[in-house]
């Protein structure tokens, strides 16, 4: 909906900052208060990128807020080389935040989930304790730094000076102006996608060519910037730089406000400052609380996290698209039936999607050569000693009993899974040991039985995701970079999409897709990278008869330029598709053949019957 | 240089803390085994484990009864809690938890601080352990002996439900997989129940028997959690073993560094925490998939 017009957010964002002085005080903001809320924003943006789009509940933000402040608080207090130059200082102490949040989150994001927020929890305590202790000389301890400058700026033929609360407030407006333009552009970039890709399902990220690990780093320090430019504002706006900036309490409140305001959104943080300190300026002053302010606000936030998952932004999200999808709903009716519409086999596109790793124009000879392919958990011996070739061009069906290892063999081929014995070579690179990521950037890549979608993410969003690993690589910095201008990105969305018969749901939220479409979708992003091997793991599993029809007619049209293998039991539907069949049986590959001689062979029929149908014969 | 008696007492302290820290991140590692939960109110559970001992001794005057008050008192606000609110949260993210539970844990904390203000408050030894003990090599307060061994009975006990009852059985079992307990035909929101009425007491206990030693405010539990949480990290989640190896290296990491400059015990803390992180990411007793 504001995707449509450009720089409309920006564009309210502004008018809305510019009309703070006018309207809030009337509600009983004081300036200060108010230049505090903003501080307090700014400080959410860099976190909401963090926890909001990336899905990394960090406790420890304190540590940047206050490295930042300090740092820049020293440089304006300590030194006479910077003590007038007041946006140098924070600028450095952002640098400084930046590095100390790179260095932290190479230890941190050596785990994910709550192992991350306990890990995040401590390290903030340790920046608490050496700000006091051992560094307290440059500190000043718990005294905090005070005489922290207000900027001013010598324009030459005048000077800018930012002295009282409302001037100030112009020069923190501008600067988390400056800072939500930033965010936007990097959440409208595909660093921003992939971000989202991760919170949502890392390790389909992982499967489809992103190095996930420096994308998280990246929203690392990016959020540790923020924090420490926040930190730096927040010694200007009080003239002293507290040591309390480094409390754990900072990291709680920020976590908070954010989810409060509503995670996700960029201004929850912002809204969610108002609410806070708003709340607590009304019950300390209005209602003469006292301490007990905490209580309540800690009482509303626990209400608030049970009842209003989203925050305040996100209830209104919600309710607003509520009240538009009340008046399309008739139109959304009648795409949704014909898209599933079990009387139209789509018939795809004639002209089909290349693969992208062209081996050098031999199209003979093997793809992919496995040998000696053994893979033991614990007792358990999945695969056993598995010798397996593919040639270029071929369609490859391996079909099996239940428990005969066929997805373990091929979590094996694409590298999630790594083989206890054997080699894997593909297009004449060993590929053994590899990580996922690198395997699917030379173009080998797979489809999963059980769907590894982006849920909250549209069918646009995750087709995008799929195509920009093979067009960026597998990690690419292009933080304000918009997706738009990358060239190719759009028409491999949209040929995938039509591949899929999925074009009339691109701008669909994946939650919202029936199973069928789904099922293509996880197909599509497995093809969006553009592989030259591609591999399904049961793409017919759970399909209707008609929607089987449609999926083998899909599958043959893409198998047209490129090598695929295909698991799956509806040996009916696998028998059309394939030239040869390889059956495994408890780990092991009983047989090879056509589809033909696979039908007759008494092997086969033995291991599907349980040696019923040989019992008979004689 | 060292003085080597103040070195042997600075171990013994850390033995104690080690112990103390063992059995709180115990309570901590098995309700995040069985249920999934991290509880970032844990802290406040052993503050107000503390605070209950505290106005049952007022009352009667006796440690015993602040002992089984704390204990019993935490349990039930443990139960209480998961019954009202932690069970909506199994099915959510686990972020959502963690906000869920860092919320509540301030509502503890500021309640605590409505009631009984922000200055500390005492609970004295019983008589029979007040004064030093002579134990040949060094003069030691009496409690703090036999607070070492009320805490290793205490881990004793948890040992013996987790390891040698049926309950503990069924516990250890749904830490492994506890949506195949549910379908053996176990109800597994009962045993998360109990275990969150265990885990929180184990937090309750140790929050009272601590008070002697170290006096009770409202934020006592804030340093406490965040040791918790080196603890498990260093020992491995939802590993019971791993919290009481975790929690006598952290214990003995604090007091020694202590001894030189207390400053920079956290930072002694985070380098031995991130030398795990690097050389055995799941802990030194974890296993993978815990997470």
């Amino acid at each position: 909906m504001l995707k449509q017009r450009p720089f409309l957010v920006e564009a309210l964002t502004a008018i809305g900052l510019i009309a703070v002085p006018f309207v809030l005080p009337h509600l009983g903001f004081s300036p200060t208060t108010i230049n505090r809320i903003l501080i307090w924003g700014l400080f959410g943006i860099g976190f909401d990128l963090l926890f909001g789009y990336t899905g990394l509940l960090s406790f420890g933000q304190s540590a940047f807020f206050g490295t930042g402040g300090m740092f820049a608080a020293y440089l304006l207090t300590q030194t006479s080389m910077f003590s007038s130059y007041v946006m140098a200082s924070i600028v450095l102490g952002t640098v400084v935040a930046a590095v100390v949040g790179y260095l932290v989150g190479l230890i941190a994001l050596k785990r994910t989930g709550i192992y991350f927020a306990m890990i995040t929890v401590a390290i903030a305590e340790v920046f608490f304790f050496v700000e006091f202790n051992p560094l307290s000389a440059f500190t000043g301890g718990e005294n905090g730094l005070p005489g922290v400058p207000q900027p001013s700026f010598d324009l030459g033929f005048t000077t800018l000076k930012f002295d009282t609360d409302w001037s100030m407030y112009t020069f923190f407006a501008f600067w988390y102006f400056i800072g939500l333009v930033i965010a936007l552009r990097i959440v409208r970039s595909p660093v921003g996608a992939i971000l989202s890709a991760i919170r949502d399902n890392p390790l389909r990220a992982q499967a489809l060519g992103h190095n996930i690990h420096g994308y998280k780093l990246t929203a690392f320090v990016v959020a540790a910037a923020y924090a420490g430019f926040a930190g730096g504002l927040l010694g200007v706006m009080q003239g002293f730089m507290p040591p309390d900036a480094f409390m754990f309490d900072t990291s709680g409140q920020l976590v908070m406000q954010t989810a409060i305001g509503g995670a996700g959104t960029l201004f929850g943080p912002l809204i969610g400052a108002t609410v806070w300190l708003y709340l607590s300026d009304f019950f300390q002053n209005t209602l003469h609380l006292g301490a007990t302010w905490k209580l309540v606000l800690g009482v509303v936030f626990v209400l608030l996290v049970v009842f209003l998952r989203r925050g305040i932004v996100g209830a209104i999200v919600d309710l607003y698209a509520l009240a538009k999808r009340g008046k399309e709903s008739e139109p959304a009716k009648e795409v949704a039936p014909a898209a599933a519409s079990p009387q139209v086999v789509h018939l795809p596109p004639s002209e089909m999607m290349p693969a992208k790793h062209r081996p050098s124009d031999h199209s003979a000879g093997p793809i992919l050569r496995a040998t000696g392919l053994t893979k033991r958990y614990g007792g358990l011996l999945a695969n056993s000693d598995i010798d397996f070739t593919v040639n270029h061009g071929e369609l490859r069906g391996i079909i099996g009993p239940n428990g005969a290892g066929k997805s373990t063999f091929f979590k094996m081929l694409t590298c999630e899974v790594q083989p206890t014995a054997g080699q894997i070579v593909f297009e004449g690179k060993d590929i053994t040991g590899m990580s996922v990521t690198d395997v699917c950037q030379l173009g080998l890549t797979k489809s999963y039985q059980i769907n590894q979608l982006f849920n909250r993410l549209t069918v646009r969003q995750n087709l995008m995701i799929a195509a920009l690993g093979e067009i960026r690589g597998k990690l690419k910095l292009d933080l304000f970079r918009n997706p738009r201008n990358i060239p190719g990105l759009q028409e491999q969305v949209e040929r995938t999409a039509e591949l899929v018969n999925l074009t009339a749901r691109l701008n669909t939220p994946v939650a919202q897709l029936a199973y069928g479409e789904k099922r293509r979708l996880e197909i599509g992003l497995a093809l969006a990278t553009s592989p030259s091997l591609l591999l399904l793991d049961e793409p017919l599993a759970g399909m209707s008869p008609s929607e089987r029809v449609e999926t083998v007619a899909l599958l043959k049209s893409i198998a047209k330029g490129r090598t695929m293998i295909v698991i799956d039991h509806d040996m009916d539907s696998l028998f059309e598709m394939v030239g040869e069949v390889t059956v495994l049986q408890e780990g092991r590959v009983l047989v090879e053949g056509t589809p033909d001689e696979i039908k007759s062979n008494a092997k086969v029929q033995e291991a599907y019957l349980g040696g019923m149908h040989s019992e008979a014969a004689e | 240089m060292i003085n080597w008696g103040n070195f042997i007492s600075q171990c013994f302290n850390g033995l104690v803390l080690g112990a103390l820290l063992a059995l709180i991140s115990s309570g901590l590692t098995i309700i995040y085994g069985t249920l999934g939960v991290l509880n970032l109110a844990h802290g406040a559970m052993f503050m107000l484990g503390g605070y209950a001992g505290w106005v049952a001794y007022t009352y009667t005057g006796s440690f015993i009864a602040a002992v089984i008050a704390g204990s019993l008192f935490v349990m039930l606000v443990g139960v209480v809690v998961e019954r009202v609110i932690i069970r909506y949260f199994y099915a959510r993210p686990h972020e959502d938890q963690l906000l869920v539970t860092f919320g509540l844990g301030i509502v503890f904390v500021e309640a605590v601080r409505f009631f009984f203000g922000s200055l500390s408050k005492a609970v004295p030894p019983p008589p029979s352990l007040v004064g030093i003990t002579n134990l040949g090599f060094m003069f030691y307060p009496t409690y703090r002996i036999a607070l070492l061994g009320i805490v290793a009975i205490a881990l004793l006990a948890l040992y013996f439900v987790l390891y040698r009852t049926r309950i503990g059985m069924i516990v250890r079992a749904g830490i492994e997989d506890s949506v195949m307990v549910d379908s053996l035909g176990i109800d597994v929101y009962k045993v998360f129940m109990l275990v969150f009425g265990i885990g929180a007491m184990a937090a309750g206990f140790a929050g009272i028997v601590n008070a002697p030693v170290v006096s009770i405010a409202p934020d006592v539990g804030e340093a406490i959690l965040v040791q918790t949480f080196v603890v498990v990290v260093i020992g491995g989640v939802g590993s019971f073993p791993g919290a009481v190896l975790g929690g006598l290296i952290a214990g003995e990491i604090i007091s020694i560094t202590s001894m030189f400059n207390p400053g920079y015990a956290y930072v002694m803390l985070f380098v031995a925490m991130t030398l795990v992180l690097v050389l055995r990411p799941y802990g030194l007793l974890g296993t993978a998939g815990r997470e």
